[in-house]
């Protein structure tokens, strides 16, 4: 049995302008020690997808309809109680903006010792050491000192690296981590993600690292998600989808990265604009910026295709290319694993 | 990315920029933010800037400006020392600034026309309405701009299209120099792409140079012609910008560039990252000689002692370090 099993979510927002469908039927499996990484446009769904596992969506938002398993238990629908004791126990999130969660009006000391307290089996002493030994693992200087001050007297990487350790003094099965290291420099950053790492392989937590940075990506994840417009358009394992990317989106993203080999010339950006939530296109979401669409993708989505036993892909794309080289057999059903908004 | 023809247009001598922290009720202190930094921008060339957050890159961006008064140091510009309040006026004409974070550094209440003609009221560059809203509209079709978004609220656009209003803000007062500070760290990878094209493109059309500062170390190998590292203040390594990246010798660059994360999951497996042990140390409290040397792993007494000289050791690569020799 999966540790978590998210199966065809729907989340919207319902706002005056109508409803938002942030996330359009996504479903994935994690695994105990298992790091999955979810990578995508700015709006494309990640965070709510975090939020939706949590069920910690703001006011308008909802669970529309799908499945969230946990050890084989149904979220989705359950009990605020039931979901008082995943918060933090089974699963604890670090958040892309570390103001919002945490209290402005208590000590980083006081919070930390509060989580340790609530979500494990420590007492007071023991709780205090436990946070300041988290502070010096998240390379906090002074921890001591730290206890005693104010959200906003640390810097904003400081803060970030008091959730982070917040986050995994709980010891939780899984770790949602939304662009955890966005404020850091890359030497911070990389002590950080081995800092994860090796609680991931010590304590065989399993990890959900939301990030625009491939590199992360590349360093940090076994899986890989790619999200476009509240779906999953290609998931596979992480070489799956840095070496053999099949969904057009996926590829676009690959290529516009610079490299060492770029400089001096001309990278190659996705064109076109976002998407409009709102108004949804009746195909495929990505093909009015995609350079190979066909008349096929503006009229119908592609369902998700096996591109191999690693690797899906909702592109129509795959199945042409495929049938040209004689390499792809398609699947009549595809038991709407994400993808296919009909 | 021009070729650039070696004729320096601008030229940092010795810049130092204190700021004065108070200490105590009665006694301040120098925060040592940038320690004795020097370099040049050849024309037409981009010179990156990297280090970690808190070394100084954005007071050398500033200071370099004359945003802050130096505390001590030259700035010549094109040949000339900057040095008058009357050079500071005209320096200001031809040397810009766009800001880190499109985000916050758009007033949200202003149009995109107001923000991009703020400067050139301030500079009175036109001699009638007429003028200011061409010069207006030249600038937005610049940048990608739609001419129908002149009327609309900065709020109302997405961080890429923010960043290019603060470009063209940036560049209307017809700029030769562009201070960069982080314009890509807040925007998605392919909107990144995009606006990186852009600074390519108009460098090429309007024969810009800039001094580009940017965490993320494979953006600023793309647009460097050079790159320089910073560290608590200092100038630690300047080279090409592939030099650096082959063969940076300065420790501190070789922890750096070990650490950035490799869009290619077989490289990042096999990457042997250089951790870095001890305490990032308080630009208040900078340790006495090399400031790297607390977390240095080869660091011996001499480090101590004094400041390294920052020596060119193959043509057009200078590091500061004593041990250069023995590491590599
Ligand atoms: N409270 C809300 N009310 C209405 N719409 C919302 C709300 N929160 C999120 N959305 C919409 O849901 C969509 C998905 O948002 P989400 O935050 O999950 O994006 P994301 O992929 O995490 O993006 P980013 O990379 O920028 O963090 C977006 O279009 C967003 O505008
Ligand atoms: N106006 C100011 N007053 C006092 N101290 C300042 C001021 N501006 C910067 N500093 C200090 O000077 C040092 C260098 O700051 P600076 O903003 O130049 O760093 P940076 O390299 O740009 O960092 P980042 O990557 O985080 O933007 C820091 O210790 C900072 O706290
Ligand atoms: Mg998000
Ligand atoms: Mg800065």
């Amino acid at each position: 049995m999966a540790l978590l099993e998210v199966k065809d979510l729907h989340t919207s927002f319902f706002t005056d302008a109508g409803e938002v469908k942030a996330v359009n039927g996504v479903s994935f499996f994690l695994e105990h020690g298992k790091v999955l990484g979810i990578v995508g446009e700015s709006g494309s769904g990640k965070s709510v997808t975090a939020y939706s596992i949590m069920q910690i969506l703001a006011g308008t938002g909802k669970i529309v309809s799908g499945s969230i398993k946990l050890n084989g238990e149904e979220l989705v629908g359950c009990d605020e109680k039931v979901m008082k004791t995943v918060r933090g126990n089974k699963v604890s999130i670090i958040f892309q903006d570390p103001m919002t969660s945490l209290n402005p009006t208590y000590s980083i000391g006081t919070q930390l010792m509060e989580a340790i307290l609530l979500h494990t089996n420590r007492n007071k002493e023991e709780a205090y050491d436990r946070a300041v030994e988290m502070l010096k693992l998240v390379n906090v200087n002074e921890p001591e000192k730290r206890m005693k001050q104010y959200p906003f007297e640390l810097s904003g990487g400081m803060r970030q690296r008091v959730m982070i350790a917040m986050a995994l003094a709980c010891e939780p099965d899984i770790l949602i981590a939304d662009e955890p290291t966005t404020a850091l420099d890359v030497t911070i950053q990389a002590q950080i993600l081995e800092l994860m790492k090796s609680l991931q392989e010590e304590l065989g937590m399993a990890i959900i690292m939301i990030t625009h940075d491939l590199g992360v990506v590349a360093q940090m994840c076994d899986e890989v998600i790619v999200m476009y417009a509240g779906s999953i358009c290609e998931q596979g394992t992480a070489d799956e989808i840095f070496y053999n990317p099949q969904h057009e989106y996926t590829k676009g993203l690959i290529r516009s990265l610079p490299s060492a080999t770029t400089a001096g010339t001309k990278l190659q950006p996705i064109t076109g604009t976002p998407i409009d939530l709102l108004n949804m296109p009746k195909g495929c979401a990505f093909a009015p910026r995609c350079d190979a669409a066909m008349k096929l993708c503006i009229e119908k989505a592609a369902p998700n295709i096996q591109v191999n036993e690693w690797h899906r892909s909702a592109c129509w794309m795959c199945i042409k290319n495929g049938i040209e080289n004689g390499s792809i057999v398609v699947e009549e059903e595809t038991e709407s694993k994400g993808g296919d908004n009909e | 990315m021009s070729e650039n023809n070696n004729k320096a247009l601008i030229e940092v001598k010795n810049l130092k920029k204190y700021f004065d922290i108070s200490v105590g009720l009665f006694r301040s202190k120098p925060l040592k933010a940038v320690d004795d930094v020097s370099f040049t921008i050849n024309k037409g060339e981009t010179l990156g800037l990297v280090g970690e957050s808190g070394c100084g890159k954005t007071t050398v961006g500033r200071t370099l400006l004359n945003l802050y008064k130096p505390t001590s140091g030259e700035i010549w510009y094109d040949g000339k020392l900057i040095s008058t309040p009357a050079d500071i006026r005209e320096f200001r004409k031809k040397a810009t600034m766009v800001f880190q974070d499109p985000y916050s550094s758009l007033n949200p209440r202003m149009t995109v026309s107001d923000i991009i003609g703020e400067p050139l009221d301030i500079h009175k560059m036109y001699e009638n309405k007429q003028e200011r809203e061409d010069r207006i509209l030249e600038l937005m079709s610049h940048v990608g701009l739609n001419s129908e978004h002149a009327s609309r609220y900065a709020h109302e656009f997405s961080g890429g299209q923010r960043q290019r209003i603060g470009i063209a803000r940036a560049l209307a007062v017809n700029p030769d120099f562009i201070v960069c500070d982080e314009p890509v760290s807040a925007l998605d990878v392919s909107i990144q792409a995009q606006v990186i094209n852009m600074f390519g493109e108009l460098q090429e059309q309007l024969g810009l140079t800039y001094l580009f500062v940017a965490h993320d170390l494979l953006v600023v190998r793309h647009i460097s012609n050079r790159i320089a590292v910073m560290y608590l203040g200092r100038m630690v390594e300047l080279a090409e910008a592939g030099e650096i990246y082959d063969h940076p010798l300065h420790p501190y660059s070789q922890s750096l560039l070990s650490a950035v994360p490799v869009p290619d999951p077989k490289v990042a497996r096999a990457n042997k990252r250089i951790v870095l042990s001890g305490d990032i140390p308080s630009p208040l409290n900078a340790p006495s000689g090399c400031p790297f040397r607390t977390r240095c792993p080869h660091a011996t007494e001499q480090c101590a002692m004094e400041m390294p000289p920052f020596k060119e050791v193959s043509k057009g690569h200078f590091v500061a370090c004593y041990k250069v020799d023995e590491i590599n």
